[in-house]
Protein backbone atom coordinates (compact mmCIF):
# COMPACT_ATOMS: atom_id res chain seq x y z
CA UNK A 1 0.00 0.00 0.00
CA UNK A 2 1.54 3.07 -0.82
CA UNK A 3 2.77 5.59 2.02
CA UNK A 4 0.99 8.17 0.41
CA UNK A 5 -2.64 6.60 -0.11
CA UNK A 6 -2.28 5.58 3.83
CA UNK A 7 -1.34 9.75 4.65
CA UNK A 8 -3.50 11.12 2.74
CA UNK A 9 -6.39 8.89 4.04
CA UNK A 10 -5.61 9.45 7.35
CA UNK A 11 -4.87 13.44 7.04
CA UNK A 12 -1.49 13.47 7.82
CA UNK A 13 1.14 15.74 6.17
CA UNK A 14 4.20 13.93 6.63
CA UNK A 15 7.47 15.34 6.16
CA UNK A 16 9.03 11.79 5.62
CA UNK A 17 7.32 9.26 3.56
CA UNK A 18 8.58 5.46 2.30
CA UNK A 19 6.88 2.90 1.06
CA UNK A 20 8.22 -0.71 2.00
CA UNK A 21 7.65 -3.85 0.25
CA UNK A 22 10.12 -6.72 0.60
CA UNK A 23 6.84 -8.88 1.07
CA UNK A 24 7.03 -11.28 3.76
CA UNK A 25 9.50 -9.16 5.53
CA UNK A 26 8.05 -6.08 4.99
CA UNK A 27 7.10 -5.87 8.88
CA UNK A 28 10.29 -6.59 10.39
CA UNK A 29 11.81 -4.18 7.66
CA UNK A 30 9.73 -1.36 7.99
CA UNK A 31 10.40 -1.05 11.97
CA UNK A 32 14.21 -0.98 11.06
CA UNK A 33 13.68 1.58 8.39
CA UNK A 34 11.30 3.39 10.41
CA UNK A 35 13.78 3.48 13.51
CA UNK A 36 16.40 4.67 10.60
CA UNK A 37 14.17 7.84 9.75
CA UNK A 38 13.74 8.75 13.25
CA UNK A 39 17.34 8.39 14.30
CA UNK A 40 18.37 10.84 11.02
CA UNK A 41 15.95 13.40 12.56
CA UNK A 42 14.14 12.59 9.39
CA UNK A 43 11.08 12.44 11.27
CA UNK A 44 10.12 12.60 15.07
CA UNK A 45 7.21 9.84 15.11
CA UNK A 46 6.97 7.46 12.19
CA UNK A 47 3.25 5.20 11.66
CA UNK A 48 4.16 1.83 9.97
CA UNK A 49 1.59 0.16 8.23
CA UNK A 50 0.61 -2.68 5.89
CA UNK A 51 -2.44 -4.16 4.96
CA UNK A 52 -4.14 -6.29 2.75
CA UNK A 53 -7.35 -8.03 1.66
CA UNK A 54 -6.49 -11.26 0.01
CA UNK A 55 -9.62 -13.20 0.69
CA UNK A 56 -12.28 -10.88 0.21
CA UNK A 57 -13.77 -9.67 -3.48
CA UNK A 58 -12.03 -12.92 -4.95
CA UNK A 59 -12.45 -16.96 -4.33
CA UNK A 60 -9.91 -18.93 -3.02
CA UNK A 61 -8.56 -20.39 -6.15
CA UNK A 62 -8.78 -16.84 -7.84
CA UNK A 63 -6.09 -15.95 -4.85
CA UNK A 64 -3.99 -19.58 -5.70
CA UNK A 65 -3.62 -18.51 -9.24
CA UNK A 66 -2.86 -15.18 -8.60
CA UNK A 67 -0.23 -15.71 -6.36
CA UNK A 68 0.76 -18.58 -8.48
CA UNK A 69 1.39 -16.33 -11.35
CA UNK A 70 2.18 -13.38 -10.48
CA UNK A 71 3.88 -13.76 -6.73
CA UNK A 72 7.24 -15.72 -6.26
CA UNK A 73 7.94 -17.12 -9.24
CA UNK A 74 10.24 -16.36 -12.50
CA UNK A 75 7.91 -15.56 -15.38
CA UNK A 76 9.51 -16.77 -17.79
CA UNK A 77 11.63 -19.62 -16.45
CA UNK A 78 9.31 -21.05 -13.53
CA UNK A 79 5.27 -19.83 -13.69
CA UNK A 80 5.25 -22.04 -17.26
CA UNK A 81 6.02 -25.35 -15.19
CA UNK A 82 2.90 -24.59 -13.34
CA UNK A 83 4.17 -24.41 -9.73
CA UNK A 84 2.14 -23.12 -6.80
CA UNK A 85 3.48 -20.87 -4.18
CA UNK A 86 3.24 -24.16 -2.01
CA UNK A 87 5.54 -25.90 -4.81
CA UNK A 88 8.50 -23.26 -4.44
CA UNK A 89 8.76 -23.72 -0.82
CA UNK A 90 7.36 -27.80 -1.39
CA UNK A 91 11.07 -28.44 -2.99
CA UNK A 92 12.74 -26.85 -0.30
CA UNK A 93 11.37 -29.48 2.32
CA UNK A 94 12.03 -32.46 -0.27
CA UNK A 95 15.49 -31.58 -0.25
CA UNK A 96 15.63 -30.89 3.34
CA UNK A 97 13.73 -34.24 3.58
CA UNK A 98 16.70 -35.49 1.60
CA UNK A 99 19.57 -34.19 2.75
CA UNK A 100 18.86 -34.08 6.67
CA UNK A 101 15.90 -36.66 7.21
CA UNK A 102 13.71 -34.43 8.39
CA UNK A 103 10.12 -36.19 8.62
CA UNK A 104 6.28 -35.22 7.56
CA UNK A 105 5.36 -35.40 11.00
CA UNK A 106 8.43 -33.11 12.15
CA UNK A 107 6.88 -30.84 9.73
CA UNK A 108 2.93 -31.33 10.94
CA UNK A 109 4.28 -30.73 14.41
CA UNK A 110 5.06 -27.01 13.48
CA UNK A 111 1.37 -26.61 12.41
CA UNK A 112 -0.53 -28.56 15.42
CA UNK A 113 1.80 -26.43 17.98
CA UNK A 114 0.96 -22.60 16.28
CA UNK A 115 -2.41 -23.87 15.44
CA UNK A 116 -2.41 -24.27 19.17
CA UNK A 117 -1.27 -20.83 19.70
CA UNK A 118 -3.86 -19.67 17.62
CA UNK A 119 -6.26 -21.21 19.46
CA UNK A 120 -5.42 -18.96 22.55
CA UNK A 121 -5.16 -15.71 20.35
CA UNK A 122 -8.99 -14.03 20.55
CA UNK A 123 -8.20 -12.48 16.80
CA UNK A 124 -6.69 -15.71 15.26
CA UNK A 125 -8.31 -16.69 12.08
CA UNK A 126 -8.10 -20.51 12.17
CA UNK A 127 -8.64 -21.78 16.11
CA UNK A 128 -9.61 -25.41 16.12
CA UNK A 129 -7.12 -27.78 17.72
CA UNK A 130 -5.64 -29.95 15.04
CA UNK A 131 -3.08 -32.71 15.41
CA UNK A 132 -0.41 -34.32 13.35
CA UNK A 133 -2.56 -36.96 12.41
CA UNK A 134 -4.62 -34.56 10.77
CA UNK A 135 -2.01 -32.63 9.32
CA UNK A 136 -0.77 -35.75 7.49
CA UNK A 137 -4.64 -36.65 6.43
CA UNK A 138 -5.07 -33.49 5.30
CA UNK A 139 -5.33 -32.72 1.12
CA UNK A 140 -1.85 -33.43 -0.31
CA UNK A 141 -1.34 -29.52 -2.31
CA UNK A 142 2.43 -30.32 -3.64
CA UNK A 143 4.49 -32.80 -2.30
CA UNK A 144 5.08 -33.47 1.08
CA UNK A 145 3.32 -30.15 2.26
CA UNK A 146 -0.64 -31.11 2.76
CA UNK A 147 -2.77 -28.07 2.96
CA UNK A 148 -2.24 -27.88 6.58
CA UNK A 149 1.18 -27.48 5.93
CA UNK A 150 0.17 -23.95 4.16
CA UNK A 151 -0.38 -20.63 5.53
CA UNK A 152 -4.21 -19.88 5.57
CA UNK A 153 -5.64 -17.10 2.95
CA UNK A 154 -6.83 -13.82 5.24
CA UNK A 155 -7.69 -10.10 5.36
CA UNK A 156 -6.30 -7.74 7.57
CA UNK A 157 -3.76 -5.29 8.37
CA UNK A 158 -1.34 -4.13 11.41
CA UNK A 159 0.57 -1.17 12.39
CA UNK A 160 3.25 0.38 14.48
CA UNK A 161 4.54 3.82 15.78
CA UNK A 162 7.91 4.42 15.98
CA UNK A 163 9.84 7.51 17.58
CA UNK A 164 12.85 7.71 19.86
CA UNK A 165 13.50 5.94 22.93
CA UNK A 166 12.90 10.02 24.73
CA UNK A 167 10.01 10.75 22.80
CA UNK A 168 8.31 7.52 24.05
CA UNK A 169 9.17 7.12 27.41
CA UNK A 170 6.01 9.54 28.51
CA UNK A 171 3.52 7.87 26.49
CA UNK A 172 1.16 5.70 27.90
CA UNK A 173 2.36 2.26 26.73
CA UNK A 174 5.25 0.40 27.81
CA UNK A 175 8.04 1.03 24.70
CA UNK A 176 9.83 -1.76 23.21
CA UNK A 177 13.23 -1.02 22.10
CA UNK A 178 15.39 -2.15 18.62
CA UNK A 179 18.21 -3.85 20.45
CA UNK A 180 19.66 -4.92 16.73
CA UNK A 181 18.50 -6.16 13.15
CA UNK A 182 19.98 -7.12 10.19
CA UNK A 183 19.45 -8.28 6.63
CA UNK A 184 20.17 -11.05 4.24
CA UNK A 185 19.71 -12.50 1.09
CA UNK A 186 21.08 -15.43 -1.02
CA UNK A 187 18.98 -16.07 -4.11
CA UNK A 188 16.12 -14.29 -5.79
CA UNK A 189 14.36 -17.14 -7.18
CA UNK A 190 14.64 -20.65 -5.77
CA UNK A 191 14.82 -22.24 -9.21
CA UNK A 192 18.27 -21.20 -9.54
CA UNK A 193 19.77 -20.64 -6.05
CA UNK A 194 22.70 -22.58 -5.45
CA UNK A 195 21.44 -23.95 -2.22
CA UNK A 196 17.47 -24.34 -1.16
CA UNK A 197 18.22 -25.34 2.65
CA UNK A 198 20.34 -22.52 4.08
CA UNK A 199 19.15 -18.86 4.03
CA UNK A 200 19.44 -15.96 4.02
CA UNK A 201 18.46 -16.14 7.78
CA UNK A 202 21.89 -16.83 8.65
CA UNK A 203 23.18 -13.71 7.17
CA UNK A 204 20.25 -11.19 9.01
CA UNK A 205 20.12 -12.84 12.25
CA UNK A 206 23.53 -12.92 12.56
CA UNK A 207 23.98 -9.44 11.96
CA UNK A 208 21.04 -8.44 14.35
CA UNK A 209 22.81 -10.84 17.36
CA UNK A 210 26.24 -9.02 16.50
CA UNK A 211 24.62 -5.55 16.90
CA UNK A 212 22.66 -6.65 20.04
CA UNK A 213 25.48 -8.23 21.47
CA UNK A 214 22.71 -11.03 22.09
CA UNK A 215 22.85 -14.91 21.41
CA UNK A 216 19.87 -17.17 20.33
CA UNK A 217 20.10 -18.68 24.27
CA UNK A 218 18.53 -14.90 25.40
CA UNK A 219 15.77 -15.15 23.12
CA UNK A 220 12.59 -15.68 25.55
CA UNK A 221 10.09 -15.87 22.60
CA UNK A 222 10.91 -15.79 18.76
CA UNK A 223 8.23 -14.93 16.55
CA UNK A 224 9.40 -16.30 13.34
CA UNK A 225 7.48 -16.42 9.65
CA UNK A 226 5.93 -19.10 8.93
CA UNK A 227 4.55 -19.49 5.86
CA UNK A 228 4.77 -23.29 5.48
CA UNK A 229 6.00 -25.56 8.02
CA UNK A 230 9.54 -26.20 6.44
CA UNK A 231 10.28 -22.12 6.52
CA UNK A 232 10.02 -22.28 10.38
CA UNK A 233 12.32 -25.49 10.27
CA UNK A 234 14.71 -23.85 7.96
CA UNK A 235 14.56 -20.50 9.81
CA UNK A 236 15.12 -21.78 13.28
CA UNK A 237 18.31 -23.68 11.63
CA UNK A 238 19.96 -20.63 10.20
CA UNK A 239 18.69 -18.13 12.49
CA UNK A 240 21.26 -20.13 15.34
CA UNK A 241 18.31 -21.95 17.63
CA UNK A 242 19.86 -25.18 16.72
CA UNK A 243 22.32 -26.87 14.36
CA UNK A 244 22.16 -27.26 10.59
CA UNK A 245 19.79 -30.25 9.46
CA UNK A 246 18.41 -29.99 13.42
CA UNK A 247 15.14 -28.30 13.02
CA UNK A 248 13.46 -31.39 12.55
CA UNK A 249 14.01 -32.61 16.47
CA UNK A 250 14.25 -29.40 17.24
CA UNK A 251 10.31 -28.78 16.99
CA UNK A 252 9.07 -31.86 18.20
CA UNK A 253 7.77 -33.05 21.24
CA UNK A 254 6.14 -29.68 22.35
CA UNK A 255 10.08 -27.94 21.91
CA UNK A 256 8.32 -24.70 20.26
CA UNK A 257 5.17 -24.83 22.10
CA UNK A 258 4.39 -22.40 25.39
CA UNK A 259 6.42 -23.69 28.27
CA UNK A 260 8.71 -25.36 25.30
CA UNK A 261 12.53 -24.29 25.35
CA UNK A 262 11.61 -21.93 22.79
CA UNK A 263 7.88 -20.47 22.11
CA UNK A 264 7.72 -19.69 18.48
CA UNK A 265 4.74 -17.74 16.65
CA UNK A 266 2.94 -17.37 19.60
CA UNK A 267 -0.06 -15.60 17.97
CA UNK A 268 -0.61 -18.42 15.72
CA UNK A 269 1.25 -17.12 12.81
CA UNK A 270 0.62 -17.44 8.80
CA UNK A 271 -0.42 -21.00 9.25
CA UNK A 272 -3.86 -20.08 11.67
CA UNK A 273 -3.20 -16.56 13.11
CA UNK A 274 -4.09 -15.07 9.25
CA UNK A 275 -2.00 -14.46 6.45
CA UNK A 276 -3.34 -10.99 4.84
CA UNK A 277 -0.01 -10.23 2.46
CA UNK A 278 2.05 -7.99 3.64
CA UNK A 279 0.46 -7.23 6.84
CA UNK A 280 0.87 -11.27 7.55
CA UNK A 281 4.46 -10.76 8.57
CA UNK A 282 3.64 -7.77 10.59
CA UNK A 283 2.03 -9.71 13.29
CA UNK A 284 5.07 -11.63 14.12
CA UNK A 285 6.35 -8.00 15.06
CA UNK A 286 3.15 -6.95 17.01
CA UNK A 287 3.29 -10.35 18.94
CA UNK A 288 6.84 -9.84 19.91
CA UNK A 289 5.94 -6.39 21.19
CA UNK A 290 2.68 -7.89 22.77
CA UNK A 291 5.09 -10.90 24.45
CA UNK A 292 7.32 -7.92 25.88
CA UNK A 293 5.16 -6.32 27.38
CA UNK A 294 2.96 -8.59 29.18
CA UNK A 295 0.13 -8.25 26.69
CA UNK A 296 -0.31 -11.54 25.35
CA UNK A 297 -3.20 -13.02 27.53
CA UNK A 298 -3.62 -16.45 27.54
CA UNK A 299 -0.23 -16.89 25.32
CA UNK A 300 1.74 -14.84 27.30
CA UNK A 301 4.97 -16.77 27.93
CA UNK A 302 6.83 -15.86 31.48
CA UNK A 303 9.25 -13.31 32.36
CA UNK A 304 10.05 -12.10 28.35
CA UNK A 305 12.93 -9.60 28.11
CA UNK A 306 14.20 -10.04 24.89
CA UNK A 307 11.87 -11.27 21.61
CA UNK A 308 13.13 -11.95 17.87
CA UNK A 309 10.85 -11.48 14.84
CA UNK A 310 11.80 -12.79 11.62
CA UNK A 311 10.64 -12.12 8.28
CA UNK A 312 11.40 -13.32 4.98
CA UNK A 313 9.72 -12.51 1.55
CA UNK A 314 9.71 -13.76 -2.23
CA UNK A 315 10.49 -17.79 -1.30
CA UNK A 316 12.85 -17.84 1.57
CA UNK A 317 14.69 -15.27 -0.37
CA UNK A 318 15.09 -11.37 1.48
CA UNK A 319 15.57 -11.98 5.48
CA UNK A 320 14.92 -9.38 8.32
CA UNK A 321 15.47 -10.24 11.57
CA UNK A 322 15.04 -7.68 14.68
CA UNK A 323 15.87 -8.72 17.91
CA UNK A 324 13.19 -6.60 20.69
CA UNK A 325 13.74 -5.66 24.37
CA UNK A 326 11.64 -4.31 26.71
CA UNK A 327 14.69 -2.56 28.27
CA UNK A 328 17.61 -0.20 26.82
CA UNK A 329 20.77 -1.89 25.28
CA UNK B 1 -12.45 -30.02 -26.01
CA UNK B 2 -9.68 -26.97 -26.38
CA UNK B 3 -7.32 -26.74 -23.74
CA UNK B 4 -6.88 -23.76 -21.52
CA UNK B 5 -4.36 -21.50 -22.53
CA UNK B 6 -1.06 -21.90 -20.19
CA UNK B 7 1.01 -19.41 -19.25
CA UNK B 8 3.93 -18.85 -21.64
CA UNK B 9 7.21 -17.15 -21.30
CA UNK B 10 7.76 -13.74 -22.78
CA UNK B 11 10.92 -13.69 -24.39
CA UNK B 12 13.05 -10.48 -24.08
CA UNK B 13 16.12 -9.91 -25.77
CA UNK B 14 18.35 -11.21 -22.53
CA UNK B 15 16.65 -14.46 -23.03
CA UNK B 16 15.31 -14.42 -26.56
CA UNK B 17 18.47 -17.20 -27.18
CA UNK B 18 17.36 -19.54 -24.62
CA UNK B 19 14.02 -19.92 -26.07
CA UNK B 20 15.29 -20.03 -29.83
CA UNK B 21 17.49 -22.72 -28.93
CA UNK B 22 14.50 -24.83 -27.03
CA UNK B 23 12.24 -24.41 -30.50
CA UNK B 24 15.92 -26.37 -32.26
CA UNK B 25 15.90 -28.93 -29.43
CA UNK B 26 18.89 -27.16 -28.03
CA UNK B 27 19.52 -26.35 -24.14
CA UNK B 28 21.67 -23.30 -24.26
CA UNK B 29 23.05 -21.30 -21.45
CA UNK B 30 24.77 -18.15 -20.67
CA UNK B 31 28.78 -18.13 -20.00
CA UNK B 32 30.66 -15.34 -19.02
CA UNK B 33 33.72 -15.17 -20.96
CA UNK B 34 35.61 -13.46 -18.20
CA UNK B 35 35.19 -15.70 -15.75
CA UNK B 36 34.02 -18.74 -17.71
CA UNK B 37 31.43 -19.64 -15.89
CA UNK B 38 27.73 -20.67 -16.28
CA UNK B 39 24.85 -18.58 -14.96
CA UNK B 40 20.99 -19.26 -15.20
CA UNK B 41 18.37 -17.81 -15.38
CA UNK B 42 19.39 -15.82 -18.31
CA UNK B 43 20.45 -12.07 -18.07
CA UNK B 44 22.38 -8.92 -19.03
CA UNK B 45 25.52 -9.58 -16.97
CA UNK B 46 27.26 -12.27 -15.40
CA UNK B 47 25.99 -13.00 -11.42
CA UNK B 48 29.28 -14.49 -10.19
CA UNK B 49 31.03 -11.45 -11.38
CA UNK B 50 29.44 -8.58 -12.97
CA UNK B 51 30.84 -9.06 -16.23
CA UNK B 52 28.69 -8.12 -19.66
CA UNK B 53 30.95 -10.14 -21.68
CA UNK B 54 28.80 -12.94 -22.35
CA UNK B 55 27.83 -15.72 -24.82
CA UNK B 56 25.94 -18.63 -25.33
CA UNK B 57 26.84 -22.28 -25.14
CA UNK B 58 24.67 -25.68 -26.15
CA UNK B 59 24.62 -27.14 -22.80
CA UNK B 60 24.79 -31.45 -22.36
CA UNK B 61 21.18 -31.37 -21.34
CA UNK B 62 22.45 -33.91 -18.30
CA UNK B 63 22.09 -33.19 -14.88
CA UNK B 64 20.25 -34.51 -11.42
CA UNK B 65 17.25 -34.11 -9.98
CA UNK B 66 17.93 -31.29 -6.80
CA UNK B 67 14.61 -31.40 -5.65
CA UNK B 68 11.19 -32.21 -6.68
CA UNK B 69 7.66 -31.70 -5.63
CA UNK B 70 4.60 -33.74 -7.44
CA UNK B 71 1.88 -30.81 -7.82
CA UNK B 72 -1.69 -32.05 -6.87
CA UNK B 73 -3.32 -29.21 -6.71
CA UNK B 74 -3.40 -27.24 -10.50
CA UNK B 75 -2.62 -23.57 -10.24
CA UNK B 76 -5.03 -22.42 -12.92
CA UNK B 77 -7.52 -24.36 -14.60
CA UNK B 78 -4.98 -24.84 -17.36
CA UNK B 79 -2.84 -27.48 -15.47
CA UNK B 80 -5.83 -29.33 -14.55
CA UNK B 81 -5.73 -32.03 -16.76
CA UNK B 82 -2.28 -32.69 -15.81
CA UNK B 83 -2.33 -33.37 -12.07
CA UNK B 84 -0.65 -35.40 -10.40
CA UNK B 85 2.59 -33.53 -12.32
CA UNK B 86 6.08 -33.07 -11.44
CA UNK B 87 7.89 -29.47 -10.58
CA UNK B 88 11.41 -30.36 -10.30
CA UNK B 89 15.27 -28.27 -9.47
CA UNK B 90 17.91 -29.72 -11.63
CA UNK B 91 21.37 -29.47 -11.32
CA UNK B 92 22.66 -29.21 -14.74
CA UNK B 93 26.26 -30.95 -15.43
CA UNK B 94 27.31 -27.69 -16.07
CA UNK B 95 26.68 -26.34 -12.72
CA UNK B 96 23.73 -24.41 -12.76
CA UNK B 97 20.28 -25.06 -11.46
CA UNK B 98 16.76 -24.55 -13.47
CA UNK B 99 13.52 -25.45 -12.70
CA UNK B 100 11.56 -27.95 -14.86
CA UNK B 101 9.22 -30.54 -15.20
CA UNK B 102 10.05 -34.13 -14.99
CA UNK B 103 7.67 -36.07 -17.86
CA UNK B 104 7.41 -39.79 -19.34
CA UNK B 105 7.64 -41.17 -15.70
CA UNK B 106 4.86 -41.80 -13.13
CA UNK B 107 4.98 -39.06 -10.70
CA UNK B 108 6.09 -41.26 -7.66
CA UNK B 109 8.74 -43.09 -9.35
CA UNK B 110 10.81 -39.25 -9.06
CA UNK B 111 13.99 -39.20 -6.37
CA UNK B 112 16.31 -36.86 -5.74
CA UNK B 113 19.40 -37.64 -6.93
CA UNK B 114 18.47 -39.40 -9.71
CA UNK B 115 20.25 -38.96 -13.70
CA UNK B 116 17.68 -36.72 -16.06
CA UNK B 117 18.33 -35.71 -19.61
CA UNK B 118 16.87 -32.19 -21.50
CA UNK B 119 13.87 -33.33 -23.55
CA UNK B 120 10.85 -30.59 -25.37
CA UNK B 121 7.39 -29.85 -25.32
CA UNK B 122 5.56 -27.84 -26.81
CA UNK B 123 4.54 -25.02 -24.28
CA UNK B 124 0.84 -24.65 -26.36
CA UNK B 125 0.09 -22.81 -29.25
CA UNK B 126 2.53 -21.96 -31.46
CA UNK B 127 5.95 -23.44 -32.23
CA UNK B 128 7.27 -22.38 -28.40
CA UNK B 129 8.79 -25.18 -26.77
CA UNK B 130 9.91 -25.31 -22.28
CA UNK B 131 12.87 -27.58 -21.57
CA UNK B 132 11.23 -30.54 -19.66
CA UNK B 133 13.72 -33.74 -18.53
CA UNK B 134 13.24 -37.36 -18.33
CA UNK B 135 14.88 -39.98 -16.08
CA UNK B 136 18.17 -41.71 -17.59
Amino acid sequence: MPAGVVAGFFGIRPNYLSTVDLAGASGCSMIDQAIAAVESGRCEVALCVAGQNLLSNRSRSQAVQSMAERGSGHPQFEVPYGPLVPSLYALIAQRHMYEYGTKPEQLAEVAVTIRTHAGLNPNAHKKDPITVGDVLSSRMITSPLHVLDCAIVSDGAAAAVVTRADRARDLRKSPVYLLGSGYGLRHGYVGDAECLTTSGAVDSGRTAFRKSGLGPKDIDVAEIYDCFTITVIVELEDLGFCPKGEGGRFVENGNIGLGGQLPVTTHGGLLSGGHPGLGGGFFHVLEAVRQLRGEAGGRQVPKVEVALAHGNGGVVSVHCTLILGNAEN
Amino acid sequence: MTSLPKPLPAPDPATSEYWEGAKQGELRLPKCRDCGKFHFYPRTLCPHCGSVNLEWKNCSGRGVVYSYTVVHRAPSPAFEADVPYVVAVIALEEGPHLMSSIINVPADRVRVGENVRVTFRSAGSGDEMLPMFELG
